[in-house]
């Protein structure tokens, strides 16, 4: 590995302080998974790398009844599943975090860090749009909030500016009647990149019988992890069953723009969109009955 | 220029400097020849690298050294107390849960951290406990075969 700088300031506005300072060598680490990887290899460079860890705001996970979820920038996934209130809160996505890399792994990744590496296969990213979460900026022009849909712009780019640090994503509260799964295909059990992913959301009215509004989002079929609006959006009032999920499949493929690679065919990625989109819905209605 | 770091590696408090790019395993080879732990893939997919890192396992070879700074860090060789083999140690031995050995002490590191979370997992846990953790001779049913015969052995249980 090339020769850098290291700093790890506790404070938020050092840290802006520094990042605004330094060059576009910058680089920052959080749990390490993907930029160490990278720097070793000499797919990315950097001058210095800001360790952000010490730093408090970005390193707390709260939940509260009227906020939601507050998930720092720097929170380990392993943080996410361990706490069981969080995990049965948000069981989307405890299902990403559960899966990313092994134990060894999950101990440093962050989820922060999964959203700012934007692969276009990031597992972490699909749930968090389908829970509508916000990123929250900070920069030296000040903060920013922007919805996770929109952060993600090209395989590893996104709208992150230079010397602005993503602080802490927001999930809203969760009503009783809702319910969400994430799930992906890869061709073992366990450390796998996915082929594809699919994140469904819903909320169903008292009955239980009918979804009141939903939101599906994918992964690994296109440059970044897209939301299904029109699947989304079609799903408001119909009645949950096998042939509405199955509907909604089909609805979420014509968002897929999928590549084929050594992982999977285009094909295969966009038959694997209707599956999994299908397979996802049923187990999120399972979960918001419950 | 080197950094200065202190940490505490297998309870006992150690001082070293390194270079900012290099990695905890490194420094843990190379520096403070605690050369139990193994530089497999070197990119965070093997697990022969792995350390206990403030009581989670984490590959050294994804932790930059200065990270390490104020951290309680456990290592394959902390694992025998007083000349004595652990319950692990002693199964992977009895069941030849090993071929070329260079696995080995990532796998013990994980299985510990392991059965101290689940002392009775099952099968299926194990597996999926070990998952970051390969072995390319595929000794994989003796190694699951040790981690549930000292499950047994060990005195919790």
């Amino acid at each position: 590995m090339i020769d850098f700088e290291y700093a790890a300031p506790t404070q938020l506005d050092e840290a802006i302080r520094l990042l605004a300072a330094a060059g576009d060598g910058t680089r920052i680490l959080a749990g390490g998974t993907d930029i160490i990887v990278q720097l070793r290899e000499g797919l990315r460079s950097a001058d210095l790398v800001v360790d952000i860890k010490k730093i408090s705001e970005l390193t707390q996970l709260k939940l509260s009844g009227d906020k939601g979820l507050h998930l720092g920038a720097s929170v380990s996934c392993r943080r996410i599943y361990d706490d069981q209130n969080i995990a049965a809160s948000y069981p989307g996505l405890a299902d990403a975090v559960r899966i990313i890399g092994g134990w060894q792994i999950q101990s440093r990744a962050s989820v922060g860090g999964n959203l700012c590496n934007s692969s276009p296969a990031a597992d972490a990213i699909p749930p968090l749009i389908a829970y509508s979460a916000t990123a929250h900026i900070a920069g030296p022009g000040g903060k920013r909030m922007v919805p996770v849909e929109e952060f993600c712009t090209a395989p590893g780019h996104n709208i992150l500016q230079q010397g602005e640090l993503l602080v802490a994503l927001t999930l809203p509260p969760q009503p009783s009647n809702a319910g969400s799964a994430y799930q992906r295909f890869i061709p073992r059990n366990e450390m796998d990149i996915a082929v594809a992913g699919a994140a469904s959301w819903v909320q169903l009215d008292q009955s239980g019988e009918r979804i009141e509004q939903a939101r599906i989002a994918l992964s690994a079929v296109a440059p970044t992890p897209v939301f299904a609006v029109d699947a989304s959006e079609w799903l408001k009032g119909q009645v949950v069953s096998e042939e509405v999920f199955a509907e909604a499949g089909e609805l979420a493929k014509r968002v897929a723009s999928p590549i084929d690679d050594m992982r999977g065919t285009a094909e295969y990625r966009t038959h694997l969109v209707g599956v999994l989109t299908k397979r996802t819905l049923a187990t999120a209605c399972q979960r918001a009955r419950k | 220029m080197k950094t200065h770091v202190t940490t505490t590696i297998n309870g006992a408090t150690v001082e070293f400097l390194c270079q900012p790019r290099q990695s905890l395993l490194a420094v843990l080879r190379d520096e403070l020849s605690l050369t139990g732990c193994k530089e497999g893939c070197n990119n965070g997919n093997c697990g022969a690298c792995t350390v206990m890192l403030d009581g989670l396992p984490v590959d050294s070879c994804l932790v930059l050294a200065v990270e390490a700074e104020g951290a309680e860090i456990e290592t394959v060789e902390g694992i025998a107390e007083q000349g004595h083999l652990h319950p692990l140690q002693q199964c992977f031995l009895e069941g030849a849960a090993l071929q070329c050995g260079i696995c080995t002490p990532g796998f013990l590191v994980t299985a510990k951290a392991l059965l101290e979370k689940n002392p009775q997992p099952s099968e299926q846990e194990i597996r999926f406990g070990l998952a970051g953790n390969l072995c390319r001779c595929t000794g994989y049913d003796k190694i699951v075969r040790a981690v549930q015969a000292a499950s047994q052995a060990s005195p919790e249980s």
